[in-house]
């Protein structure tokens, strides 16, 4: 099972009532797979702050509940985390947060470790999937028992892992009568003031519970030295060094517990704490007055495996080999028919600056198109397009546009876009609306008229969304037409007043997206111009001078055939 | 059993996913432990993707690293090339000679490497490799590639050919059944 559907499992078999999320790679696979249990209550919310805000709703009515998100979801989160910390739970509350170390689908490597620590919440980490399903039930007790959310830290090697789980039976809870608890629930100064130290003295005691709790586990064989490791590194280590070396592994990894550590660091003559990412663990134990080796020895980058810890103890790594030619990098690109391509085509043709967003139209910024200018965080397009041209000015305006993907508009994007009627700059926003949550694997969002289930759901309506937000210019155009999209784009360049263009086509990946036939070169016609390859279409490539379409790939979006200046390109038959 | 170690490479919406989990789902039938290692999500769309299955008595960690594969399973040329260092002394590399060139290939800024396939054969490594696409559209649906080359794979593991059909109607979606026993035939007696 994926370390993603034991933690489902995990949610179901702990009685959990109610999950609300937003998707985000790793972590996507959690809310997608509850949302198969009948029993649990699941939705994609529109952005992490009200998912967790969601779920403290269900907590605070007395159930339990859940929000899943990847690592930089928890800053959007982290506004209601850091006081729900302060009021507590009704019912058990657990936050699910996946790190990318590696960022093999992020956009920053941050440790979510620093969350826990400083919103004073409890956090655990589980190293494979028979774990991951079991501390689901064990934060649940914690979350009631000590009156607090509780995170549970994910990584991709860990949710994106398949081991094996055993089932059990889902433990049913009553809903309790609600009871008004104004003191604990309204955080207003003077209640606030008296729920702090209840925090404080919440963390001592759970502090106590890991030097006794099972979810941190000594293994003390061989006294020579001692690792002090948490998730996935407990795996690599293992692996290296089996049961010849002491090890503890931490499955409470906030707060740290110290007796054990202490206790652990006297049976052992040299001690190494190994951890992924930022050097918490070591810290804690620098604090504490132990003497450990951490960081010296491994990076703060990316990921480790196996061979990271055998290269660092000076263990020969197995015998290998490579190739001397080198191998061509191959980057992920848009995929043939992606409906953003003609569009990023216009833009980069007219050497137009486009602040960009998080999606599959980041892809954009990569060659042959270099559409882009800057990616930061959801939403961060829109209201940074209105800085850059209340700076830049006219000129700015002119010659400047940003692009947001429809589920990315509604995460976050909304909120600048009224900044930008509301403080009036003539900034032109391209809302790409390919009718899904497209790079996290098609999520439902609240435009596309379904819910997580499939079934029928209210629909945003983009184009009075805008105009309601004060946007008088708002179009449509379709971006598989460059005519039409190159128009609209250089019209409300143009144009004087803030502006919205919605580029709508869906996903080609969509199911119910049927693929055209694909077009095929008449290479009598070719010239070989290279006109068609300027779209950076994967299914067109160049063979002995001339265009070359690879019909596993083509799905007939005929971008391509309206490149083409002598008329080579020619619909297919099949 | 000391733990073996299968790699999947390949590029994004190839369906290297449905292969290790036709894997995972067979070996833990055949009562081992199994861990299977995926990513999801940017590197998917058409970019080189890396799949990796281990399993034994005991597996601890989820990923294969350099010079640990017993098999190296290749959905496309180069891709084997790739992650040769991954492949142990004596492994094997299992590879479908399908070109797809990568995008600096397309802009024309590289050239797609030619004779690969002879270099890691004089580098050591011991190579099969087939026209799985030519098999795939034999069996009926290009998209099978995936299966006909997890009939190759099968060729060198002890596990009953009946297991594998198995594994294939569990895993796969039944309207496609058919077709992919078709593509695992073809892909097992190449």
């Amino acid at each position: 099972m994926l370390g993603n559907e034991a933690i489902a499992r995990g949610l179901y078999e702990a009685g959990v009532k109610v999950v609300s999320s937003y998707p985000g790679t790793p972590s996507t696979e959690i809310t997608e797979f509850a949302a198969k249990y009948d029993e649990i209550y699941c939705e994609w919310a529109p952005n992490e702050k009200v998912a967790t805000e969601v779920a403290f709703g269900a907590s605070l009515r007395g159930a339990r509940s859940a929000c899943a998100m990847k690592h930089v979801g928890l800053n959007v989160a982290a506004d209601p985390l850091f006081t729900l910390s302060y009021t507590g739970v009704g019912g058990g509350m657990v936050l699910f947060v996946a790190d990318d170390p590696a960022m093999h689908s992020s956009q920053n490597e941050q440790d979510s470790r620093h969350y826990a620590i400083a919103a004073k919440v409890p956090m655990l980490e589980p190293a494979d999937s028979s774990e991951a399903k079991d501390f689901v039930k064990a934060a649940y007790r914690i979350s009631e028992e000590y009156d607090t959310p509780v995170i549970i830290r994910m990584c991709t090697r860990i949710a994106h892992s398949q081991s094996s789980v055993e089932l059990c039976e889902r433990e049913e809870i009553t809903l309790p009568e609600y009871k008004k608890n104004p003191q604990k629930y309204i955080m207003a100064p003077a209640n606030a003031i008296r729920r702090h130290p209840f925090v404080e003295e919440r963390t001592k005691k759970l502090q106590a519970l890991g030097e006794t709790s099972s979810l941190n586990k000594i293994e003390k064989t061989g006294k020579e030295m001692g690792i002090i490791c948490s998730g996935t590194c407990y795996q690599y280590v293992k692996e290296v060094f089996g049961d010849s070396v002491s090890v503890l592994k931490l499955g409470l990894v906030n707060p740290l517990p110290v007796e054990i550590i202490k206790d652990f660091a006297s049976y052992v003559d040299k001690l190494y704490v190994i951890e992924e990412l930022d050097p918490i663990i070591e810290t804690h134990l620098n604090n504490i007055g132990i003497k450990c080796v951490g960081k010296e020895m491994f990076s703060l980058l990316g990921e480790y495996n196996q061979n990271t810890i055998r290269k660092a103890f000076g263990i020969p790594v197995p015998e290998n080999t490579a190739t001397d030619t080198a191998i061509p990098i191959r980057p992920p690109v848009m995929c043939p028919g992606c409906p953003h391509r003609g569009l990023f085509y216009t833009l980069s043709k007219h050497k137009i600056t486009a602040l960009g967003d998080i999606g599959c139209y980041t892809l954009g910024s990569a060659a042959p198109l270099f559409a882009l200018d800057s990616t930061l965080c959801m939403g961060a397009s829109v209201s940074g397009i209105h800085g850059f041209n209340k700076a830049g000015g006219e000129e700015s305006e002119k010659k400047t546009v940003c692009v947001i993907g429809d589920s990315t508009f509604m995460h976050s994007g909304m909120t600048g876009l009224v900044n930008i009627a509301y403080n009036g700059s003539n900034s032109t926003v391209i809302i790409l609306d390919n009718s899904i949550t497209g790079m996290t694997g098609h999520q439902q969002n609240p435009t596309t008229g379904y819910n997580i289930k499939g079934e029928p759901a209210a629909a945003v309506n983009l184009e009075e969304l805008c105009r309601s937000i004060g946007i008088e210019r708002v179009r449509v155009v379709d971006p598989y037409n460059l005519k039409e999209c190159e128009d609209a784009i250089l019209e409300e360049l143009s144009v004087a007043a803030p502006s919205v263009i919605i580029s709508r086509r869906p996903c080609m990946l969509l199911k119910y997206v049927k693929a055209k036939s694909p077009v095929t070169v008449n290479e009598d016609k070719c010239v070989g111009c290279k006109m068609c390859m300027k779209i950076g279409c994967p299914a067109i490539s160049i063979k002995n001078g001339k265009a070359h379409i690879d019909f596993t790939q083509c799905v007939g979006c005929d971008v391509c055939t309206q490149m083409c200046k002598v008329n080579a390109i020619e619909k297919g038959d099949r | 059993m000391s733990t073996k170690n299968i790699m999947i490479v390949g590029v994004g919406g190839q369906g290297s996913l449905l292969a290790s989990k036709l894997l995972g789902s067979l070996l833990t039938d055949e009562g081992f432990d199994v861990k299977v290692s995926e990513v999801h999500g940017m590197s998917q769309r058409g970019g080189s993707v890396v799949t990796y299955v281990r399993f034994g008595d005991k597996v601890y960690s989820p990923v294969i690293s350099e010079g640990e594969a017993d098999v190296i399973v290749s959905f496309e040329k180069i891709e084997a090339a790739r992650y040769l260092a991954c492949l142990k002394k004596d492994g094997k590399i299992i590879v479908n000679t399908q070109e797809i060139d990568p995008m600096p290939v397309i802009t024309g800024s590289a050239e797609y490497p030619s004779g690969i396939i002879d270099e890691m054969r004089a580098k050591g490594a011991f190579v099969d490799a087939i026209d799985a696409l030519e098999l795939a559209k034999q069996a009926g649906n290009a998209k099978s590639v995936n299966i006909v080359l997890m009939g190759r794979v099968a060729k060198y593991f002890d596990i009953p050919y009946e297991k594998w059909l198995l594994a294939i109607e569990k895993n796969v979606k039944p309207q496609f059944v058919e077709i992919n026993k078709k593509a695992f035939a073809l892909g097992y007696n190449v």
